[in-house]
């Protein structure tokens, strides 16, 4: 049992101090914000509302009582099993996000407490390599799952990912029917399982966990979708219509249950987990 | 036109490059689903819709009898010509196709008869009422649904395993391949156009991906190479279709002496065990 803490304690607290002092722009309305404040406000702008991207260790902070999560399964690490090669290989792709953003690959996942019921927790990393699911991403998904099922505990997933990691080719198309393999274990047992959608998610993991929660909650304005919509774009040669495969566009067509703003998805998780368990 | 003239020779096929083989696996005379559907099953009755928004034919499904017993079979289709590639999407599905193979594999689990799927499709139909209509939904609850489904499903990849979209039918107990298929999770041009930022590295791309038959089977994802005939199933499809036919049947007859409850947990154990990661020790 290890107590959540980021990597490299020293090295994040020295940013952070840096980061203090920092104005940034919001992607939003295009205020100058106060980096401080906004780390106050879970990330989102206080004048318009958007939400900035934030790594796991933050949303785990936001939504686990005291914000402590005993983290599972940090010792794996993805292999390289085509010896993939692009611009540069693929382990050292692997090196560097795991420079950048310490071990737990594009997941980190566990146990905690969330209004003082267990709960088991993952939230991915966007920042390690586009959250792109791999075997290890698919592993600790399964190992997740299923401990929940054995315990008979609520699952929670919170996604942030560009689809399939396609340096592992194959093996990061599986992932998608090993994660709901294990989805399907959990359902088996009447255990609730409930899906986070932050900006973006797309590809693989949209078509696999992500879809599949027995409740389905979206930040605001999150990108969410199968295919990218480049990808789309360049396919039906036409421009695609505002706030296409946005949250609210989800939700308008039915694919997903509710919009919460990040500061209220605790409250409402727990008022969910209240009526579900 | 080299490459052209090597595909048509016969001899070849041993020494083609993965390109090489993904243009058979994407040859315009290779057979499809219902080409298949007619060589090796009789009293094909095909069923349509999903009961929801309307029929995809893009995917073809319905009973069949195979060597006198009933089974589902449940295909992508692709059009020989321009006006049944319209009609049929090139192959390429919309969530309502995903949502009729799901409702012809539970009516299969209802009547305790086996699926058998044909999977042939460049990917899942990336558009503006797919993505309105849930394509992401459609496929993961395939998936979830052949996860738990209890009755055997083979798989079989005859043509093109395009991603997502090829896996949203082939969740299955056996995955059969034909030598000259190909299952990757992106085409090599979409793989070159992200990592090399040029689809003119398709070649490099399809080297890199591991996307034949014999790289599948040697990474353990599928569990028979299916031989085709010299030149490729194009060459001779009714010799492909008795190669594939003995495969079927063999692994059909395997998994129905399986007890479904044990079919459904060795299934899940099949896919936990795909992945490869290294366990390094903790700090
Ligand atoms: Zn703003």
């Amino acid at each position: 049992m290890t107590w959540f803490k980021k990597p490299k304690q020293k090295l994040v607290s020295q940013k952070r101090e840096l980061a203090a002092d920092v104005w940034v722009k919001c992607d939003g309305c295009g205020e100058i914000l106060y980096e401080r404040r906004l780390g106050e406000n879970a990330h989102v702008c206080p004048e318009c509302g958007h939400h900035f991207r934030i790594p796991a260790g933050e949303y785990i902070a936001l939504l686990l009582d005291d914000g402590f999560l005993e983290e599972f399964d940090t010792n794996l690490r993805s292999a390289d099993p085509l010896g993939f090669v692009d611009s540069k290989p693929y382990t050292e792709r692997v090196d560097a996000a795991i420079e950048k953003m310490g071990p737990a690959d594009a997941i980190r996942t566990g146990r905690g407490r969330l209004d003082d019921r267990d709960v088991y927790l993952g939230a991915m990393d966007f920042g390690f390599i586009g959250g792109s699911m791999g075997s290890v991403v698919g592993e600790k998904i399964r190992r997740l799952a299923d401990r929940a099922t054995e315990e008979g505990s609520p699952l929670i997933l919170i996604s942030a990912s560009g689809g399939a990691r396609m340096q592992e080719g194959i093996f990061s198309l599986m992932q998608m029917a090993k994660t709901a393999a294990a989805l399907e274990r959990l359902a088996e047992d009447g255990n609730p399982y409930i899906s986070i959608l932050t900006h973006p998610t797309t590809g693989g993991v949209t078509a696999s966990y992500a879809m599949l929660g027995d409740v389905i909650l979206s930040e605001p304005e999150a990108l969410i979708g199968f295919a990218g919509p480049r990808v789309i774009k360049e396919t039906i040669r036409q421009d695609l219509p505002d706030g296409f495969q946005r949250a609210e566009f989800l939700l308008a067509h039915g694919m997903v249950d509710r919009i919460v703003p990040r500061v209220e998805m605790k409250p409402v998780l727990s008022t969910l987990l209240h009526h579900m368990c | 036109m080299e490459e052209n003239a090597n595909l048509e020779r016969p001899e070849a096929a041993a020494g083609l490059s993965r390109y090489e083989r993904v243009k058979l696996a994407r040859h315009q005379e290779r057979p499809f689903t219902i080409d298949y559907v007619s060589d090796l099953f009789s009293e094909f009755i095909e069923l349509h819709g999903d009961r929801n928004f309307r029929d995809d034919p893009a995917i073809v499904g319905g009973w069949a009898n195979f060597r006198g017993r009933s089974v589902m079979v449940i295909g992508q289709q692709k059009g020989r010509d321009m006006k049944e590639n319209v009609h049929r999407n090139f192959g390429s599905p919309h969530p309502e196709g995903y949502r009729k193979a799901e409702r012809l594999m539970r009516m299969a689990e209802k009547f305790g008869k086996p699926v058998v799927t044909f999977v042939d499709t460049q990917g899942a139909y990336p558009g503006i009422g797919a993505e309105e209509r849930g394509q992401a939904e459609a496929i993961a609850r395939n998936l979830f649904v052949m996860a738990g489904l209890r009755t055997p499903i083979i798989s079989c990849v005859i043509g093109e395993g395009g991603s997502g979209g090829a896996l949203g039918i082939a969740v299955a107990d056996r995955v059969l391949m034909l030598e000259n298929a190909i299952y990757s999770v992106i085409s090599p041009e979409g793989c070159a156009a992200i990592l090399w930022r040029s689809r003119d590295e398709a070649e490099r791309a399809a080297e890199a991906l591991k996307l034949t038959a014999t790289d599948l089977l040697d990474l353990g994802v599928i569990d028979e190479l299916v031989s085709e005939p010299a030149g490729g199933a194009h060459v001779d499809p009714g010799g492909a279709a008795e190669h594939l036919g003995e495969a079927l049947a063999r692994h059909l007859d395997e998994l129905r002496a399986i007890d479904v409850e044990e079919l459904v947990l060795s299934r899940r154990e099949k896919y936990y065990g795909m992945g490869r990661w290294e366990e390094v020790p903790t700090e």
